[in-house]
């Protein structure tokens, strides 16, 4: 499959947030600014890739090789809390100006199910090493995109009357809807 | 009397994801159908009673600095387990749920709830304040499975509610019509809650992030909190 295709197919018909629903706490708590949701984003794409790599390699070296597939899921997410870890010692230490700007969202980001979920996902696709991080990038491009939409939308609903019920969250989750419907019109275009 | 106090509160006041917009993903995702709700709910009954059990436990033990670790731990623990008891004696369920079963450990519910209630209290409550958030999200997944069921396909638990006159939504049972399906409950919970606190003449209860306060787990409160966004809405 050529990378334009698993590019379209992860971002557009696949979107993690809005066909697969994983990760939706941070859709709808992070998504309230545009910078807000640039920085998510950003740490989102920047993990979901590092932890695709590690789990892969966990997975096609340590739990295939002494057949311990069973431990998949607590494997994981320490691989994944152990790299956020890192990823935010690393940062802090060797590049200041983005650990400020990503601050907070990192911590946050260990418990984020579309980092796990793409790690699983490419894992039961039983994808290469290659495929698996290019459909890592998508998906996690995917989200930033969705977020990013969704700001936008959010913002400008902040200046419009609407009824007091469906303040905040129910109206959010209404335009994700409508969002996801006009998602949907991708359906076709590839897998 | 204190226990059952733990274990009510999370039948109708504390009850998520409609009273605490926790674990929005499974709830979004695995609800196509009624059945699909009751054993999602089912498993995080499982991993929720005793991972609270656990962490409540263990609570003089795990040092503070390390505790989010350590209750992911618990929780990942206990998640295989329920994979390996689910593949053995529940498999088409466990084929249903498919991804959702191992994202049971990054679920918004089991670590707020360990976070927030179980490092602080003791077994008994833990073990009926699991219990109570299990059954009122089992509950709510359920409801929300079956309305989405019964637009979707007219049927409720597989059999057939309405006459062949029906037209079915199909999008109800696709991934719109989970989002605006939750989004009408959740502003009729409003609607319930102010009539509630109007009535009672009590504080008005806050449905969303800020009623929460607690989610370790969840990524969406913090950054939300930080900048108000009143001065925003007066300019535009």
């Amino acid at each position: 499959m050529d990378v334009i295709t698993i590019f379209i197919s992860a971002i557009f018909v696949n979107n993690i947030l809005l066909a697969q629903f994983l990760g939706n706490c941070p859709y709808l708590g992070c998504s309230r600014e545009k910078s807000v949701a640039i920085g998510m984003g950003g740490a989102v794409v920047f993990v979901t890739i590092m932890a695709t790599l590690f789990t892969w390699l966990m997975q096609h070296f340590v739990l295939d090789t002494f057949d311990l597939g069973y431990l998949q899921t607590i494997v994981f997410i320490v691989v994944i809390a152990g790299l956020v870890q890192f990823v935010e010692m690393f940062l802090k230490k060797m590049m200041p100006s983005l650990y400020s700007a990503l601050g907070i969202y990192l911590p946050l980001i260990t418990t984020n199910c579309a980092v796990m979920g793409v790690a699983i996902l490419v894992e039961r696709k039983g994808y290469t090493l290659i495929t698996s991080l290019l459909y890592a990038c998508g998906y996690s491009l995917g989200f930033l995109l969705a977020l990013l939409l969704m700001a936008g939308v959010r913002e400008r609903l902040d200046t419009c009357r609407i009824p007091k019920m469906m303040a905040g969250t129910p109206i959010a989750l209404v335009m994700a809807g409508l969002m996801s419907l006009a998602f949907m019109a991708f359906k076709g275009m590839a897998q | 009397m204190a226990v059952v106090k733990e274990f009510t509160k999370g039948l109708w006041k504390e009850m998520p994801p409609f009273r605490l917009v926790l674990g929005l993903c499974p709830t979004l995702a695995v609800t196509t159908s009624a059945e699909n709700g009751l054993g999602m709910g089912a498993a995080v009954i499982f991993v929720l009673t005793l991972s609270n059990m656990l962490v409540s436990m263990m609570r003089h033990i795990i040092p503070k600095t390390v505790r989010i670790a350590c209750f992911i731990v618990i929780a990942a623990s206990l998640v295989v387990s329920l994979e390996l008891l689910m593949q053995a004696y529940a498999y088409g369920l466990y084929e249903q749920l498919g991804i959702f079963v191992p994202l049971i450990v990054v679920n918004c519910i089991i670590l707020g709830r360990a976070e927030a209630f179980a490092a602080k209290h003791g077994v008994a409550d833990s073990i009926a304040d699991g219990l109570g958030i299990g059954i009122g999200f089992t509950m709510a997944l359920t409801f929300l499975g079956s309305l989405r069921e019964l637009l979707g396909n007219g049927t409720l638990f597989g059999v057939q509610v309405f006459g062949d006159a029906f037209q079915p939504f199909t999008i109800m049972v696709k991934a719109p019509g989970a989002f605006i399906c939750l989004g009408l409950i959740l502003a009729g919970m409003n609607c319930i809650n102010r009539w509630q606190s109007s009535r009672s003449e009590g504080e008005p209860v806050s449905v969303g992030c800020q009623a929460c306060g607690a989610c370790g787990g969840c990524a969406g409160c913090k950054p939300a909190q930080l900048k108000p966004m009143e001065s925003k809405a007066k300019e535009g």
